[in-house]
């Protein structure tokens, strides 16, 4: 089996390598958690990239069942096509809809399947799973058969924290836990986003950017994809080095920092920062 | 293959069972981690660690299983070094060097010669980093000795092998700060909040009334009728004051997450704070807590007697601020917290009083008693028992 290096547009460490690959060796589910905006998702698609397999993503929202990764019996249009005549009805396999799950066992090549954000479905969502993420197989009710992986897919499920995972679901998965880079390793990852970027410029914004991030208090720490908009916005803009490096008390806010901060009282916080700054320069 | 490892996790609390063991024996034997201790420390770590509050623990355990020190309390590198007896390090690099080495190790004044050396660089390079003093007096065991079997072992400041690079990773110990024993977490309360539930239909209609729609097609002379109904919904409103400030403080995670959880869970759920007794005046938002208050009369009108009514304080107080008017520490009081508070309890039949203070502790406090006594004994502990037994007792 093809191993997992990190592809050319994402820096992988060593340790979610190691992590990747002992999930598609074993063939177990790969869980990923982490800050928001640390590439879990872009995870999953670079993964695919490198293996060259294609990938199923699952969103999940709140109300998400897990049956309908499996497959949805559409009563409804069947009654309805019955009182018409329809030919279709006599075979009820017209009316199930194929989930993702479903076509990820059914593909020809294993597929890599994300199931985005699991936190955000319904407490029970994981549980229901269970049976299915272990065997790889599940029973439809309706026609009687069952559908059994033609290959193992490569599953990850990325989770945001909202909720806390049943134990019985964690055991089933292997698990990585997306530290927040170091400066390193930032430096890698805005090299491999921005190629031609001036190395004067990318040192004064990366030790901006973490001045940000370490200023107590912050509700939402700016996190590498705000980094990487903000690089973008820094680049259309046309900002010298030398406007990040100043450090007048009156411009303490970093300059576009729409991108950087997201949240209002996090804003606010600069402000007040900067406040009393200008009031202990004056 | 490491079945003290396995226990040791155990016994510092991963939750690790005999199938995520038994994955990693897997692993092992298809050749994931290769032969590099790092490898094969991330790969245990992906293999056994399912929360990132438990990362930390991880590194600890496995910092001292594979150093083959049982149980030691070290926590930094350096005190680990120096548990490490000075006769075993000169043993293992008699056993190692050349003749030649040792030779040269007489060169520079014999082996405690060496150490002395040693211990003073290390000392030197120590107060340069971070002026630490305690630590040259465990020098004499020098953990760095370890190398002594290097001739050049002088350089072991700067010793970059692959080897002592990987002891880095887990003894840097990046996860600390994810560490928090907390006793309720999240999942838990919401299962615990869950005997609350009561269903109702209500909203946008969108889900098959199957009985319904039977009756309506028989009556429809077998044309298709269907019907729809509301999906139910959890009908329970809740009504949630919290203790914010003072002796609260040490409580904030813990309410946080109740109220994270509660906030998910009930459709109807308002909450309000105060700070250590409800009085005249209580509010939404902590910082302008002063300026937008809202009455407790205004609070009892609005939010009707089918409200449940959930305090969360740790009732520790001075006595007069529950009975005493204007005994209120932050502003003049008309009337005694007490006579509030039984406003409030005769207005909503159904309350509890959750206290995040250990119950065995409640006995100490005057100010708990009375409190307690005023809830007619319906206090109970944060807790996974203690929020089951008020969910019921506000489910009655």
């Amino acid at each position: 089996m093809t191993r997992f290096e990190g592809t050319k547009d994402y820096v992988a460490t060593d340790d979610l390598r190691v992590a990747v690959n002992a999930a598609l060796v074993l063939q177990r589910p790969l869980l990923v958690k982490g800050e928001p905006g640390t590439g879990k998702t872009v995870l999953a698609q670079e993964v695919a990239k490198a293996l060259g397999k294609p990938l199923l993503s699952w969103h999940i929202k709140s109300t998400t069942k897990a049956q309908q990764g499996l497959y949805e019996y559409d009563a409804v249009s069947r009654l309805r096509d019955s009182q018409l005549g329809d030919p279709r009805v006599s075979d009820i396999r017209n009316y199930i809809r194929k989930g993702k799950l479903w076509e990820a066992f059914a593909a020809d090549s294993a597929p890599v399947l994300l199931i985005d954000e699991v936190d955000k479905a319904d407490i029970e969502f994981p549980n229901d799973l269970l049976l299915e993420l272990d065997r790889m197989e599940f029973f439809v009710y309706e026609t009687g058969e069952t559908v059994k992986a033609r290959q193992r897919p490569v599953v990850i499920i990325t989770s945001n924290n909202e909720k806390e995972l049943p134990d019985a679901f964690l055991r089933r998965c292997f698990f990585h836990y997306i530290r927040f880079p170091d400066a390193e390793t930032m430096q890698k990852i805005v090299d491999v986003h921005f190629p031609d970027l001036k190395q004067e410029l990318l040192r004064e914004a990366l030790t901006l950017f973490y001045e940000v991030r370490e200023t107590p208090g912050l509700k939402k720490k700016p996190s590498t994809s705000e980094l990487l908009d903000w690089i973008k916005l820094l680049l259309v803009e046309d900002m010298t080095p030398e406007t990040l490096r100043q450090r007048d008390p009156k411009k303490l806010i970093p300059p576009l920092h729409g991108a950087l901060l997201k949240n209002e009282q996090d804003v606010h916080l600069f402000e007040r920062l900067a406040f009393l700054a200008r009031r202990q320069g004056g | 293959m490491f079945p003290t490892f396995f226990y040791e996790l155990r016994k510092a609390g991963v939750p690790v069972s005999l199938k995520e063991y038994l994955a990693l024996m897997e692993a092992m034997q298809a050749g994931v981690a290769g032969f590099q201790v790092e490898d094969f420390y991330y790969l245990s770590r992906a293999i056994l660690v399912k929360d990132e509050r438990n990362l930390d623990k991880f590194d600890r355990v496995f910092g001292h299983v594979f150093k083959g020190l049982e149980g030691c309390a070290a926590t930094t590198l350096e005190e680990l070094y120096a548990q490490i007896p000075a006769d075993w390090l000169k043993k293992l690099a008699e056993k190692l060097l050349t003749e030649e080495e040792k030779a040269q190790i007489e060169a520079l004044g014999g082996w405690e010669k060496l150490m002395e050396t040693l211990a003073q660089r290390l000392a030197e390079q120590k107060e340069r980093h971070q002026g630490g003093s305690k630590w040259v007096g465990t020098a004499g065991t020098s953990p760095f000795g370890a190398y002594g079997y290097n001739p050049e072992g002088v350089r072991i400041g700067q010793d970059g092998s692959r080897n002592r690079r990987a002891v880095k990773v887990w003894d840097k110990r990046e996860f600390r700060n994810l560490d928090d024993q907390v006793e309720l977490g999240t999942r838990n309360i919401k299962v615990a909040l869950r005997r609350l539930r009561k269903f109702a239909r209500t909203g946008a209609a969108e889900i098959l009334d199957l009985p319904d729609t039977i009756t309506s097609t028989a009556r429809n002379a077998g044309y298709l009728d269907i019907k729809m109904v509301p999906e139910r919904h959890n009908a329970v409103k809740v009504l949630l004051f919290l203790d914010v400030g003072g002796s609260m403080d040490d409580h904030i995670r813990l309410c946080e997450e109740l109220f994270s959880a509660a906030r998910t869970e009930f459709k109807h759920l308002e909450y309000f704070y105060f700070h250590n007794c409800v009085y005249e005046g209580v509010w939404k938002d902590n910082r302008r807590r002063h300026a937008e208050k809202t009455s407790v009369w205004d609070v009892i009108h609005t939010y009707g007697p089918d409200y449940k009514l959930v305090f969360v304080g740790d009732a520790a107080m001075s006595p007069y601020e529950i009975v005493q008017p204007g005994g209120s520490v932050e502003h003049w009081n008309e009337e005694a917290g007490i006579v509030w508070l039984e406003r409030l309890l005769a207005h909503y039949k159904h309350a509890i009083w959750l206290n995040p203070t250990q119950e065995r502790f409640w006995g100490y406090t005057q100010s708990i008693q009375m409190l307690r006594q005023a809830m007619g004994g319906r206090m109970y502990p944060l807790t996974l028992e203690g929020l089951d037994a008020g969910m019921r007792e506000l489910g009655h």
